[in-house]
């Protein structure tokens, strides 16, 4: 994994609820067996119609969106199914962070795994930022060091993350490698454990 | 203070405990298929690593599967997805239950079949309905492709423990009522994220009187109202289910076996950080009409009016649903007509599952332009519904007889509802486009969807006479 500490980026707004990973990468694309390659499908129903134009109204094709690396949507983006796809897809498609006042559990950590930030910011701040990426290009600086958000114009807000991630993104950690090195304990403990569970 | 089965579960597991990072778990049993595993063991191959034990590992394949003619698989990409896992399995010396197994079938009904899964586990598996598992007492959460590559090179997960959520539901369901009329309401009422970063303990009355199946339907869909992992208490309908299953202890060692899972239950005062009740008999057939399981709604009721919207969100999110869905607002569910039906499904493929859509066509034709199919959900199942005459029922109604896998659930395989239809469907998400792109699902219980497909339009099954479900 990569490490993050600060990006400044163009921000696309995505003013929808409960957007599900079947949203984000729909099932269709997900026979591949490699990791990349999948962000020319992120959001393909709603990026194209169904003769395979591209759709005018749908947020993401708005030119000011054009190269955004943040993506702010409102609360429980990424709910639905485990597909890890969905943050690969958007990680092909160029984006980095994304900013919700609430993210899906397992889609988070699958974000997290995979060197996206999942900002959760409170829902009058998410609010404002998607007023401000609507219809006009709009740039935010995430400084993970920080634990801040904020933009040329006097905005700012301030997330959480726990310990553990904070120091995993900081310095893009593997973390299978990290978990090979308690082998000493996993052993002791799976030889008492497997007794009594096989 | 005494402790939830959620929190006892949960400390026999900890492998390591540091402040400021999450818990290391042991994970005693790892479930594979074909979608979210291939760059999973390619990362091991890439970094030398090995599956750390292929023993507690078990593999199939259920989502792309066809389920006609599965001698002549037509799409390539798919294929080779097959033949990877099949391949991946070979290589690091996983059991898997190949296409061709008797043991074939979605990874959530052969689970539980083949007695892997068990009390007092911990489960995993690189899909969100993996939820299901916890109708046995095991704690069981889907996890993403990195997390497989994770359980596969080490058997453990960095996991921060969940908070605890009990929803207790008193009496017992109505006649015609179902465990999937309970979980649709239950997600109805409290939304698709009331669970997020809890798992939920299913107790009282009414899932105390279900069956293993039953209880099955609800603990797989926790996941739709974001709790990734829901259970319930062993008892003994679970111990009389796991008896004489494949992987299960036999004779004095399956005796040993139930007095250690008769420990696993919530002590009396121990304190979830959130309770619900809800009255089991005050529930209803239920319909979900939008694009997310919230937007569900009694059979007798009807889809919402826009100026009902608390807020704008509120507003703009039931404009879209109904859009997409080709519904007006205030329209009564029983106006909605449907030209599929699709019975299977982790949610509803299991034998009871089957017998309970069978009793309602019994005798009876499935309406003109109503193309319907019955996917069981494994082979085993597939087998005891052709023995017990049930697949004979379906076919002389007029559904579609298949194969096990997951099917129109998701539509990976050529199973797919056309855009602008409006399909009955047993299964677990209403998404845009999940059934196909433009496809109108509406969730319901097996019951339901045999009772549409009989007569082209949604009715309350209830009414039916001589229906006893």
């Amino acid at each position: 994994m990569s490490s993050f500490t600060e990006m400044k980026g163009k921000v696309a707004a995505l003013d929808r609820t409960n957007v599900d990973t079947d949203q984000i990468i729909p099932k269709q694309f997900l026979k591949r067996i490699e990791k990349t390659g999948f962000g020319q499908y992120l959001f393909y129903d709603w990026r194209y119609k169904p003769n395979g134009e591209l759709n005018d109204d749908f947020e993401l094709n708005d030119p000011d969106n054009e190269g955004a690396s943040i993506l702010i949507a409102n609360e429980n983006f990424g709910c639905g199914s485990s597909r890890e796809h969905a943050p690969w897809a958007l990680l092909d498609y160029g984006f980095k962070v994304l900013i919700a006042p609430s993210f899906a559990d397992i889609f988070k950590q699958n974000c997290l795994k995979n060197g996206i930030l999942p900002v959760v910011l409170l829902e009058k701040d998410v609010s404002y930022l998607l007023k401000k990426a609507s219809g006009q290009e709009y740039e935010l600086t995430v400084s993970l060091e920080e634990k801040r958000v904020y933009d040329d114009q006097g905005f700012e807000a301030k997330f959480d993350i726990t310990p553990y991630w904070y120091n995993m993104l900081l310095n893009g950690w593997d973390e299978i490698e990290l978990t090979l090195q308690l082998e000493g304990s996993i052993k002791v403990f799976e030889g008492k454990h497997l007794e009594k569970i096989i | 203070m005494g402790k939830t089965i959620i929190e006892k579960i949960w400390e026999k597991h900890v492998v390591h405990r540091e402040e400021g990072k999450p818990d290391l778990v042991y994970i005693d049993l790892h479930l594979v298929h074909e979608v979210t595993s291939p760059q999973a063991f390619s990362g091991l191959r890439m970094k030398k690593r090995s599956v750390r034990r292929p023993d507690l590992t078990f593999a199939t394949m259920d989502h792309n599967v066809p389920t006609i003619n599965r001698s002549e698989i037509n799409d390539p990409v798919a294929k080779n997805q097959m033949d990877t896992l099949r391949d991946n399995c070979l290589e690091f010396g996983i059991p898997l239950a190949d296409l061709d197994s008797p043991e074939q079938g979605i990874v959530h009904v052969i689970g539980p079949e083949l007695g892997l899964t068990q009390p007092g586990k911990i489960i995993v598996c690189g899909d969100s309905h993996t939820s299901t598992h916890g109708a046995f007492g095991a704690l069981a959460f889907g996890i993403g492709t990195s997390e497989v590559e994770h359980v596969l090179a080490t058997q453990t997960l960095w996991q921060t423990k969940p908070k605890t959520l009990k929803i207790e539901v008193t009496d017992c369901l109505a006649p015609g009522v179902s465990a999937k009329d309970l979980i649709l309401f239950i997600i109805s009422k409290y939304g698709v994220n009331f669970g997020t970063g809890y798992v939920i303990e299913f107790c009282g009355a009414a899932i105390r009187k279900m069956s293993m199946e039953e209880r099955m339907t609800i603990c797989n869909m926790s996941i739709e109202g974001g709790a990734k992992a829901s259970l319930v208490a062993p008892d003994d309908t679970t111990f009389a289910y796991l008896n004489g299953r494949k992987y299960v202890a036999q004779g004095d060692a399956f005796l040993d076996k139930i007095l250690e899972w008769q420990q696993l239950s919530s002590d009396e005062d121990a304190v979830y950080d959130h309770s619900i009740e809800i009255e089991g008999d005050a529930i209803s057939p239920m319909v979900s009409w939008g694009t997310n399981p919230s937007m569900t709604a009694p059979v007798t009721d009807r889809v919402p009016y826009l100026n009902e919207c608390d807020t704008d969100t509120e507003k703009k999110s039931l404009e879209r649903a109904l859009s997409y869905m080709g519904l007006e607002e205030g329209q009564p569910i029983t106006d909605i007509n449907v030209t599929k039906v699709f019975i299977g499904s982790c949610t509803n493929s299991r034998i009871e599952d089957l017998r309970a859509a069978s009793e309602v066509i019994k005798g009876k034709k499935v309406a003109p332009g109503v193309e319907a199919i019955v996917v069981p959900g494994s082979q085993q199942v597939k087998k005891t519904a052709e023995a017990e005459g049930i697949a004979q029922v379906f076919i002389e109604a007029g559904f579609e007889w298949r194969e096990s896998g997951c099917s129109m659930c998701l539509s990976m395989n050529a199973d797919i509802v056309p855009a602008g239809e409006h399909c009955a469907s047993t299964s677990n998400r209403n998404f845009e486009g999940r059934q196909g792109a433009g496809a109108r699902t509406h969730l319901v219980s097996p019951a339901m969807a045999a009772a549409a497909a009989l007569h082209g339009h949604f009715v309350d099954v209830r009414s039916m006479a001589g229906i006893t479900v």
